[in-house]
């Protein structure tokens, strides 16, 4: 610029500046960047909850203690439910491949089937709450039902938020939102679903096997 | 202004004016409804601070019957003023200014932005209405355990667990809010807006919105702990049922030591913008401010045990030393400031006031809490007035002045009206000379063994005539609060109208019209440097 041109100048012509709205900067999308970064935050407080878990844990021998002491078998019923949402991560990212590709009868039919197979997570979570309940371990029979019960029912809480998220998914693909080019939501959901299923292997691999 | 380049339908209708500020996603309306929420909580927690300080200003019980009552007092007027003022403060500052000054439309996520809002209203309501229901929360603003636990001489009944409810509302706000902000600085940025050309306020909301992100999250999972030891019988905190008393406080602290950064970055920037507009000059050493921003949010997450020196459970040497060299990147930004104003033509209105009262009292904040890094100085001054004395400094003489500095410098681009200079400045000398009356004699006090939190005092031992100091000075805070509101009724209604650009500003905000229209810009000026508006103006793009 010269020293004598005058001050403000315009934007070209016809690139409305409201425009920048969405994404004209290219690269990741608003939403699957803020997806990202929610998840940042909730990896922080599942750390917390981990944080309390091991100091609790480091601080009571023997772990668990002799009442409970064979009380949490992975050989059971939450073996099962492990290998369910675990299967559901896989169908949850065929179903992300499926409407990239535009394929959008694959996109349905994987999604409604990460969808069931998420309620029959938490449906197997509760029946599994319910014997050991019935064995007399609650949230108040000592830290080592404490802990239990917070950082497997917040992990709950996750899996039930996940599964309306992959519902409004559902139903928005139902009524034909989703296409191969727009689907961010599709893909932020599924993120936070592989962040679900993650936590929930690091939980059982730590509360039922060490 | 002409609208051609809006998107289309973006001024299409009208409604009635609450109905549009009740529903409104404008990140500017957003922005102002946070202030003025803000502004009413600040009220709300200065009135509780007048009673604290009535009660303290001589021996004996004045006022309450109840040293019970003072413990809610001091409790609320702590939590307001953190959670409810100062960080919701510094974020509506941030949601006025950040969209504008790289040149947005909107926020990234308009009613995600709407949502963050409002669940303060509700939270700070949820935080009094504790009053009504058999008493507030009682345990001080770190509630710590066990006297935040339920049952009898500790905190019984549902004021704690609102206020735990309320914390969490809050830090949930907070969490959306830096993901917007994040978002959108990564995101939205005009054309030519490189990183290394935004504002220091950009950057610092940035830094700011990186410590919410990591460091909220976490202080949520140590209040839904709390609340379950304390309505469904757990052990996490409870010492005698296995739990950890110190555990609290580890997590505690891990939010609550970023979350002071939380409450001061972006004051920063909000001086790192006044400063160079009234100095006539660019800031001094751009990338060194913004180099130390971060290295401030990045040592803010390892300096957490400071506050936990008397436990007797944490690795002092460690936790002190990196207290210590917080110190640094602090230090850099005060030589950013100071030979930002060195050989500057200084314009002295109100909004370098309020920098200026920043820059010194943060700095006396400073000092005063490098004394508290040092490991035996700590266990003599743990938990008395020293530590009062300190936070204020850094907290009320650095962010709230801060907060004023911002106030005067954006209230003619947020209402299109100039606040009177007079006014602004018999405000500037009352509240800069009741600061210091207030919180200065609380050195004395802290270095006399005058323990915190406690609501009566013996008469014998020296703290009389501090303690009077101090509540006089809070008085006189109290007063400064007059001209303001004043200032605000009268130049809303016969203020001189400010025009577009009316301090001459370096950042994009002041290149649209004052009130900007709605989604900000018709159009932008070219983007060369972190100062556009300078670069239009004189024709050459700067450094």
């Amino acid at each position: 610029m010269t020293a004598d041109s005058q001050a403000i100048v315009p934007t070209e012509e016809g690139t409305p500046v409201a425009g920048l709205a969405h994404d004209s900067r290219g690269g990741i999308s608003n939403v699957i960047l803020g997806m990202i970064l929610f998840l940042a935050s909730e990896i922080m407080f599942f750390s917390g909850l981990f944080a309390a878990y091991f100091s609790t844990r480091a601080a009571n021998k023997p772990w668990p203690p002799e009442e409970f002491a064979h009380i949490l078998n992975p050989f059971s019923l939450i073996i099962v439910a492990t290998a369910i949402l675990v299967i559901s991560s896989f169908t949850c990212q065929f179903a992300v491949w499926a409407i990239r590709r535009g394929d959008r009868t694959g996109f349905l039919r994987n999604i409604g089937i990460t969808f069931v197979l998420g309620i029959i997570f938490l449906v197997m979570q509760a029946i599994d709450y319910g014997i050991l309940f019935g064995e007399g371990m609650t949230l108040g029979s000592g830290p080592f039902g404490t802990t239990y019960f917070t950082l497997t029912g917040f992990h709950g809480a996750h899996v039930f938020g996940g599964v309306l998220m992959l519902g409004v998914v559902l139903y928005r693909g139902m009524s034909g939102q989703f296409s191969a080019k727009h689907h961010d939501a599709v893909e932020a959901a599924s993120l936070y679903w592989h962040f679900v299923d993650i936590v929930w292997i690091l939980l059982f691999s730590i509360l039922y096997f060490t | 202004m002409a609208t051609h380049a809006l998107a289309p339908g973006a001024q299409a209708y009208s409604r009635g004016t609450l109905y549009e500020w009740l529903t409104t996603t404008d990140h500017k309306k957003i922005g102002i409804m946070y202030v003025i929420n803000s502004f009413v909580f600040f009220f709300i927690g200065g009135l509780l601070a007048m009673v604290v300080r009535t009660e303290l200003a001589v021996p004996g019980l004045q006022i309450l019957t109840d040293e019970h009552v003072y413990n809610e007092i001091f409790t609320m007027h702590a939590t307001l003023m953190i959670f409810v003022f100062i960080i919701p403060m510094l974020a509506g500052l941030g949601n006025y200014a950040v969209p504008l000054m790289i040149g947005a439309p909107d926020m990234a996520f308009p009613r995600i932005n709407a949502l963050s809002f409002w669940m303060l209203p509700l939270g700070g309501i949820l935080l009094m209405s504790s009053f009504l229901v058999g008493g507030a929360a009682a345990a001080g603003w770190t509630s710590y355990p066990p006297l935040s636990a339920e049952g009898p001489l500790k905190s019984p009944g549902p004021g704690q667990d609102l206020w735990i409810v309320a914390l969490v509302l809050i830090g949930t706000s907070s969490i959306l809010g830096a993901i917007n902000f994040l978002v959108t600085m990564f995101k939205m940025r005009a054309p030519g807006m490189t990183l290394f050309r935004m504002p220091i306020m950009v950057w610092t909301v940035l830094v700011t919105s990186v410590l919410v992100l990591m460091a909220t999250p976490v202080i949520t999972s140590a209040l839904v702990m709390l609340f379950i030891d304390r309505n469904y019988g757990g052990h996490f905190f409870d010492p005698f049922g296995g739990g950890s008393a110190v555990l609290y406080q580890n997590i505690f602290w891990f939010y609550s030591h970023p979350a002071v950064y939380v409450m001061v970055l972006p004051a920063m920037g909000v001086i790192s913008e006044v400063l160079p507009v009234f100095s006539r000059k660019p800031l001094f050493g751009y990338k060194a401010f913004v180099f130390a921003t971060a290295g401030i949010g990045a040592l803010g997450f390892s300096v957490w045990a400071h506050h936990m020196f008397t436990t007797g459970a944490v690795f002092l040497p460690f936790f002190s030393f990196i207290t210590f060299l917080i110190a640094v990147p602090t230090g850099v930004k005060m030589f950013n400031w100071v030979f930002t104003l060195f050989r500057g033509q200084l314009t002295f209105s109100t909004p370098l006031l309020f920098a200026l009262g920043f820059l010194t009292m943060f700095l006396i904040g400073g000092i005063n809490g490098a004394f508290s890094a040092a490991v035996p100085v700590d266990f003599a001054l743990h938990d008395t007035y020293w530590v009062v004395a300190h936070l204020h400094y850094v907290l009320f003489g650095g962010s709230v002045f801060g907060v004023f500095a911002g106030v005067y410098y954006w209230f003619p681009k947020m209402s299109g009206r100039m606040l009177n200079e007079g006014l602004g400045k018999v405000q500037f000398v009352l509240m800069f000379i009741g600061f210091n009356l207030t919180f200065f004699p609380m050195h004395m006090l802290g270095l006399a063994g005058m323990p915190r939190r406690i609501a009566d005092y013996a008469s014998n031992v020296g703290w009389n005539d501090w303690n009077m100091a101090a509540t006089i000075g809070g008085f006189m805070i109290a007063a400064s609060m007059l001209p303001f509101l004043w200032n605000v009724f009268i130049s809303l209604r016969t203020g001189k109208v400010a025009g577009d650009d009316p301090w001459e500003g370096n950042t994009l905000e002041w290149a649209t019209s004052s009130p900007p229209p709605p989604y900000n810009f018709d159009h932008l000026p070219e983007i060369r440097s972190e100062r556009p508006l300078f670069d239009a103006r004189h024709g050459h793009p700067g450094h």
